[in-house]
This record gives structure tokens, C-alpha cells and sequence, in this order.
């Protein structure tokens, strides 16, 4: 059996029938991800030994006839920003180096009580703050579809492990786009739900307003199927919403007869890169075939959507990282005169540069006298934006355009302009702003080979008609089931 | 707004940030650059408008006051660079 080949849904089938075992499963896959992760550098921890003991325990369940999991026996990877218990959590941070976290976050428990099998950690930018996982304080990933190509970020690691084919799932966390758009890059499916709708306990903070838990699969059940197991309340996550959970696959081939699609003039307009305009018009095209109609909307405040981001994110991330001072846990300089020395040179010998950017930025928007012109400015216009797809939503029922306004790009060209590499999540900074869940599917190719990704956005807690939105898509194209020219593998 | 060596080493002395000079140069540069694109917020009115924090209606969340176990104390020093007995061990504190 070709592990490339197939998807959790059909894995998990072939386990319950004992088509497969686990343990073999996931013997194969390890040697895949020897075979090919020097070229993809997708993980900064690999867990092979634990992952096989579950996989037995796993085995050993369904051969006694026992009662098994959502996700029995199906190899998934999380994003190194969420909390493994007694497995290294680094933040891709050198300040997190040695943090082995004594507690599982809420969706690593809920992993483990669907029998899911976790093999490792993967790469990010460093607390999540990159568009292209360059920014990591132990590697550079590549994606899969181009070694000398960024597989965008921040959940960079995620999205090319599932491209890879060295995990069938993936989680990940989206902060202004860090989910979506390296699903784009890398020519997977990835989802950001709605603000609230999965527990951030465990997940390492970097703007609390933003931050959300997503998911990363080769197809669109599959997200469903993910996204089933980690959504839901959680008392430990004070911003965990109280909304119940629908059965995301039931009904998810309801087709898209009626559906009333809106078009952001504003998601077309300059910067955007011809080829990925081309395939997001020629997905609409079949959208409208497919009985949806096409309708031309506004979303007037677009344009500030990134000055806000840079301001409310930093402002959050200055607050967050004040923790991390030498004391409780992480890594500690090895000399200093006194505790405000010993916190200085912690700080700055345990952050990269991109993290010592933003918060510098994010304490002077906070700092006394600039308040006022940063920050509360930048709430107000926040509120616009929010405002701006309210509006929308009373003519529409789902938002289409690009998620990125490019494909993936070389390694190293925005390294050096942080303000260019900022204005990569131009298209899914605004749906972290409002809170309103994304998801960004395969709709094509550039003429490089390189996945074009399009954005699905819907009202709050709509998750369940983006996965119908989806599907109907996906049933009538293959650009998901291409797959990444790699060194070949046995497995 | 213009950013100078001054501010940059105000703002890290803020964030307990240390920068060798030529950092302090770059640092001058490139935030100065993305404040510049921030400007563009001051073309909107924005006097009317509310703030706005969270995005989804949230309440307080209360819960009645009932003893959890905790983290045991054991596994809670364990990450920490430095300790002594059941304190988190740290450098001088008083001048």
C-alpha cells in the first residue's frame, strides 16, 4: 500500500477492517519521512518510538474488538507552538530550546482520546511570527512543490508535512493568515475557524484577540473529519465559545445549488499575481456552473486591514512574550550583574530578530503618549473592517477570493523587507480581525508548478456550509490529488 | 513618525530587549518603515467609531469555587533554569 495515495477517512477504514495495522502504518511512514525530510525539513521533533507504542496499543484495541477513537490509528502532526505533553515544545524559539511542557493542550487531549497517533513536532516561525517559516530558530522548511520555494508560514512545517505525504493530518494555528496561506503554498487543505470555536489552552500565545487552532489534510473530509475531534468548549480557554458542534461531514455533499457567492473588488486589485487571478476566476466559473450566482461586493476597508494587524498582533505578542524572562521555564543567560541584566540578556540571546522586531513595535504602540494614535487607533479601524463584512454577509452567504497574492516565492527574496513579507497575508488578515472562520482549498497551478490556494470566508460559526462550499468544489476537480514532484520513496 | 537610535533604545530598555549598535541602525530603518505604512490609518475618521477587543460576543466565564487538582509542584520547577528546594531561584533582586 502507497501511503501517498490515500486519505485519514480511507486510513482509518482500512485500520477498522484490518485491511492494515497501525503499527505498520506507521513503521512505513517513518521510513518515508527518512527517506525524504532532508530535502523538506517539515519537523523539529520526530516521535517514533512513542507514535509505534500507540500504534500497538491501537492494534491491540481493534483486534480485541475494542471501542476505538474518530481518528484510530491516523499519523498526525502538530505545529511546535502547541503544548505535547513530555514531548519538547520549542516555539521554533531558542528560548523554548529545552521546554518540555508537563500538560497536553485542549486539542492534543481531544487527539489522544480519538486514538490519533502524533509523530512529531513540526517546524514554524518562530512564535508563529513569519510568512514563510524562514524565521525558525532551527531550519528552514522547503516546500515540497519547489526545494529553492518558502512553504509559507507560519505553519510551514504542517502544511509540507501533509504535502509530503509524512502525515495524512496536521494541526496548526492561524494569527493573520499562518494556516491558510501555507495550505496555499503547498497545495493542501487548511481551515481557520471561527475565533473561539477551538480551545487555544496549550497553545503557545502570540496575539490573543487572533490566535486560532486550525487544521491541515489533503481533502476537504478530511478537514471535517479533523475539525470534528478539536472543536468544542473548553473551561480552561476563557474566550472558548459556548456554541454547539454540528456533524461536519453529514450533509457535506449538499452541493452549492443557490448559493449566493460575494467577490471583494478590493481582493483583485493590484499586487495581485496574474496566474492565481486566472485560477481563482476560472474556480468561480465553476462555482456559478454548479447553480451558485456571483455577486460583486465591497469590502471598503481592506486596505488597512494590515496596519491594524501589525499594531492589535504586536501590541498582544509585547504582552505575551513579557513571560518569558529566564525564571519559570526556558532558557536563562549564563551570566549577568543582577535580575534586570539576567532578563536583558535572556531575552536577547534567546529571540530571534523578527520577535524582538515585534515586540519593540508592540511596546511603543502600548508606550505612554502613543497609545491613543497606535492602538486605540488601530481598535477603531478594526471595528470598520469587522463592520465591512457584516455588511457583506447580509447579501451574501460566502465570501471567494485568493488566499495569497502569490504563489510560493524563493527562499530568501523578502527575507531582508519585513514590511513586504507582511503584506504576503494582505488577504487573510481581515477574517482574523472579524473572526470569521477561513479556508483556503487547491484551485490550481502556476505555470512554474507551484499550488494556488482559494479563500472561502463565511459568517461566525459557519464552518459547516465552508466544508459544503468546499467539497462541491473538490468532487469536480484534482488539483488536490497532485502530487509534489519528491525523491521517490519506497513508501 | 519618525524613529531615531533614541527611541529604539527607549522602546528596548521597555521591552528588555539588549542591541548591539549596528542592530540599533537596522532596527531604526526597518521600524520606521513599517510605522510610515502604518500612517495610513490616519486617513480615516475615526471619531464616532468604538474600539473593538474581541470579535465574538464573550461573557465573563465563572465557575463555582471548587478545589482542582493542581500542577504538582515537582513538575511545575521542573522547566525552570535555576531553582533551590521549592523556590524559583533568580539573580539578585536589590542593588
Amino acid at each position: 500500500m502507497r501511503l501517498s495515495g490515500h486519505t485519514a477517512l480511507q486510513i482509518r477504514e482500512k485500520l477498522l477492517s484490518r485491511e492494515i495495522q497501525a503499527s505498520n502504518l506507521v513503521g512505513k511512514l517513518f521510513t518515508r519521512i527518512k527517506d525524504i525530510e532532508p530535502d523538506v525539513q517539515a519537523f523539529i521533533t520526530t516521535c517514533e518510538k512513542e507514535a509505534l507504542e500507540i500504534a500497538l496499543e491501537i492494534d491491540k484495541k481493534i483486534a480485541s474488538n475494542q471501542k476505538v477513537g474518530l481518528l484510530a490509528g491516523v499519523p498526525v502532526a502538530v505545529k511546535d507552538n502547541i503544548c505535547t505533553k513530555n514531548v519538547t515544545t520549542t516555539c521554533a524559539s531558542k528560548i523554548l530550546r529545552n521546554f518540555i511542557p508537563p500538560y497536553d493542550a485542549f486539542v492534543v487531549k481531544r487527539l489522544k482520546e480519538e486514538d490519533a497517533i502524533i509523530i512529531g513536532k513540526t517546524n514554524l516561525d518562530e512564535f508563529a511570527m513569519g510568512s514563510s517559516t524562514e524565521n525558525s530558530g532551527y531550519k528552514i522548511t522547503r516546500n515540497p512543490w519547489n526545494h529553492e520555494c518558502v512553504p509559507g508560514g507560519s505553519s510551514g512545517g504542517s502544511a509540507a508535512a501533509v504535502a509530503a505525504d509524512f502525515s495524512f493530518l496536521a494541526l496548526g494555528s492561524d494569527t493573520g493568515g499562518s494556516v491558510r496561506q501555507p495550505a496555499a503554498l503547498c497545495g493542501v487543505v487548511g481551515i481557520k475557524p471561527t475565533y473561539g470555536r477551538v480551545s487555544r489552552y496549550g497553545l503557545i500565545a502570540f496575539g490573543s484577540s487572533l490566535d486560532q487552532i486550525g487544521t491541515f489534510s489533503k481533502d476537504v473530509k478530511d478537514a471535517a473529519l479533523l475539525l470534528q475531534v478539536i472543536a468544542g468548549y473548553d473551561s480552561y480557554d476563557s474566550t472558548s465559545a459556548q456554541v454547539p458542534v454540528p456533524d461536519y461531514l453529514e450533509g457535506i455533499d449538499s452541493g452549492v445549488k443557490g448559493l449566493r457567492i460575494g467577490i471583494p473588488k478590493e481582493y483583485f486589485a493590484g499586487g495581485l499575481n496574474a496566474e492565481v487571478g486566472v485560477a481563482v476566476k476560472d474556480a468561480l466559473k465553476l462555482y456559478e456552473k454548479l447553480g451558485a450566482t456571483v455577486v460583486d461586493i465591497s469590502l471598503p476597508h481592506t486596505e488597512y486591514a494590515v496596519a491594524v494587524y501589525y499594531i492589535v498582533a504586536n501590541a498582544e505578542a509585547s504582552s505575551n512574550l513579557a513571560r518569558y524572562d529566564g525564571v519559570k521555564y526556558g532558557y536563562r543567560t549564563s551570566e549577568s550583574r543582577g535580575i534586570i541584566d539576567m532578563y536583558r540578556r535572556t531575552r536577547s540571546e534567546g529571540f530571534g530578530n523578527e520577535v524582538k522586531r515585534r515586540i519593540m513595535l508592540g511596546n511603543y504602540a502600548l508606550s505612554s503618549g502613543y497609545y491613543d494614535a497606535y492602538y486605540l487607533k488601530a481598535s477603531k479601524v478594526r471595528n470598520l473592517i469587522k463592520s465591512d463584512f457584516d455588511a457583506a454577509f447580509e447579501k451574501v452567504d460566502c465570501i471567494m477570493c485568493p488566499t495569497s497574492p502569490v504563489p510560493a516565492f524563493k527562499i530568501g527574496e523578502r527575507a531582508n523587507n519585513p514590511l513586504e513579507m507582511y503584506l504576503s497575508d494582505i488577504y487573510t488578515i481581515p477574517a482574523n480581525l472579524a473572526g470569521i472562520p477561513g479556508m483556503s482549498i487547491p484551485c490550481g497551478f502556476s505555470n512554474t508548478g507551484l499550488p494556488i490556494g482559494m479563500q472561502v470566508l463565511a459568517k461566525h460559526f459557519e464552518e459547516k456550509k465552508l466544508l459544503q462550499i468546499a467539497y462541491a468544489f473538490e468532487r469536480e476537480t484534482d488539483f488536490h490529488i497532485k502530487k509534489p514532484p519528491l525523491k521517490s520513496s519506497s513508501v | 513618525m519618525k524613529i531615531d537610535k533614541k527611541t529604539i533604545e527607549y522602546i528596548a530598555n521597555l521591552s528588555r530587549i539588549e542591541l548591539f549598535n549596528e542592530e540599533k541602525e537596522t532596527f531604526v530603518h526597518q521600524l520606521s518603515d513599517i510605522l510610515a505604512y502604518i500612517e495610513k490609518l490616519n486617513q480615516l475618521n475615526t471619531q464616532d467609531i468604538k474600539p473593538m477587543a474581541y470579535s465574538i460576543n464573550t461573557t465573563n466565564v465563572l465557575r463555582n469555587d471548587k478545589l482542582e487538582p493542581p500542577l504538582p509542584r515537582e513538575e511545575a520547577l521542573v522547566n525552570a533554569p535555576s531553582t533551590m528546594g521549592v523556590f524559583f531561584k533568580v539573580p539578585k533582586v536589590i542593588e
